[in-house]
């Protein structure tokens, strides 16, 4: 088991998944791909369905409208894995923290789901890609 | 015993998935030279397996349990099953009488029972653009068979036997099909029919990542998953070595080993060139294309063959 648990951090699957964002951390996590940043150098990729996803990169703080559709995707991600939480809103609302259709940030609402969830921050606004590499690369040694 | 071992170790399961996986690791490092980036490490796509089989699988709660999981696994015993005839027809060229009558046709319908699969799992999985995905499959499985079949007719025919030793040997007495101009043209249609079997970039409509969203693919998970892209790899190694034994005259011995390796590598960079400078097509336009101008292309190839051009 230990061979496929190593493997595990070679290769990342990423499923991006954006809950009421403002579109920079959208824009920004396609930085991500193009060559000067090139994720796939450590094996991450992004995909198309939360079924193949090892780490789920949610942004944006979460409205009253999307928090169902946050929950639905965390449950059918396969488990082990990993939630990034990116940007200010992401990590805790940001700006919009006390705004009257803002239902918290994404962690509460994640750990009211599952109390284990893994989960990890990196803040800015929006994160630069070279945060947003670290932050993942650090994240699993959460795993 | 020697059937076991032809099975499971040389040329089939173990030494066709090595093959086959460090090929898609090729796949990968090249289209992200050809695209300016670094490109994943020599070990991603064990990786990526090993992965996989450490996740957990959830079955959708349409689909038949049983049929779900153990329908990747008969996807991967076929294709493992084809490179087996294709490479014991190979290794064995010297011995004694291998193979049978018709085995040709045998191998490229085993690499068709992957796509089969495929459509159970997605249609089983009950998710509205997984089905979408099914059509489009069922529609491309439809359409590129009709010139890959005429193809390997083409080859049978000129070589007098439909048996992979006989048109081994037939090319290795009068040299391979691809120095003939009918060869030339088969030998391109059949890559793109390569293409679409594999359902690479240009014809990748069932799983259309950005469109449907893995399409087809979209409710594998775990082993499952892993199952799949297993058999895909080997049937990536498979059908490229396909079609060098159908137009390039099959393995020779000694130094022939290195002229294979060389074959099998320029197939692959064609195969990576196509994917990466082609858009995906409309499904309407893939089946235009395979059954207008690749079947047609592939007829006038057999006249030629006919006419011993």
């Amino acid at each position: 088991m230990d061979i496929l648990k190593n493997s595990f951090k070679k290769s990342i699957w990423v499923f991006h998944l954006s809950a009421s964002g403002c579109n920079a951390c959208d824009i920004e996590v396609l930085e991500l791909l193009t060559p000067r940043y090139d994720i796939e150098r450590f094996g991450m990729k992004l995909v198309g369905s939360p079924r193949h996803a090892d780490a789920l990169l949610v942004c944006g703080a979460i409205n009253a409208h999307s928090k169902p559709r946050i929950l639905e995707v965390y449950r059918q991600t396969t488990k082990p894995c990993l939630v990034v939480l990116f940007g200010a809103c992401g990590c805790s609302s940001g700006i919009f923290r006390d705004s009257y259709s803002i239902v918290g940030p994404v962690d509460k609402i994640i750990k009211e789901e599952d109390p284990d969830a893994k989960i990890v921050y990196i803040p800015g606004c929006p994160p630069k890609p070279e945060a947003m590499i670290e932050g993942i690369i650090m994240g699993l040694g959460v795993l | 015993m020697k059937l076991f071992v032809y099975y499971l170790i040389y040329p089939g399961f173990v030494f066709a998935s090595i093959v086959g996986l460090l090929s898609t690791w090729f796949d990968r490092k090249l289209s992200a030279r050809i695209q300016w980036r670094q490109g994943p490490p020599w070990y991603q796509s064990f990786a990526d397996i090993g992965k996989l089989l450490y996740k957990e699988v959830i079955v959708p709660r349409e689909a038949n349990r049983s049929g779900f999981i153990t329908a990747p696994l008969f996807g991967l015993a076929a294709v493992t099953l084809a490179v087996t005839v294709l490479g014991v027809n190979i290794i064995e060229i010297a011995g004694q009488t291998t193979g049978f009558i018709g085995d040709v046709i045998v191998v490229w319908y085993l690499f068709a029972i992957p796509a089969i699969v495929l459509v159970y799992l997605g249609s089983t999985s009950g998710n509205p653009l997984s089905s979408i995905g099914v059509a489009r499959e069922i529609k491309l499985l439809l359409s590129y068979d009709l010139p890959m079949v005429i193809l390997i007719a083409m080859v049978g025919a000129k070589t007098g036997g439909f048996s992979i030793r006989a048109i081994i040997e037939w090319q290795q007495i009068n040299g391979p099909i691809i120095g003939h101009w009918y060869g030339v043209l088969g030998f391109i249609i059949a890559i793109f029919c390569i293409q679409a079997k594999l359902g690479r970039v240009p014809f990748d409509l069932a799983e259309a990542e950005t469109e449907l969203g893995s399409g087809i693919l979209m409710e594998l998970s775990g082993a499952v998953l892993a199952a799949y892209e297993l058999s895909q790899a080997i049937a990536l190694f498979g059908l490229s070595f396909f079609l060098i034994v159908l137009f390039w005259g099959g393995v020779f011995g000694g130094v022939g080993i290195l002229w294979t390796i060389l074959k099998y590598v320029l197939i692959m960079v064609l195969l990576i060139l196509i994917k990466n400078t082609n858009p995906r097509v409309r499904i309407d336009q893939a089946m235009k294309y395979f059954w207008g101008w690749m079947t047609g292309g592939a007829i006038l190839a057999g006249i030629l063959a006919y006419l011993g051009v």
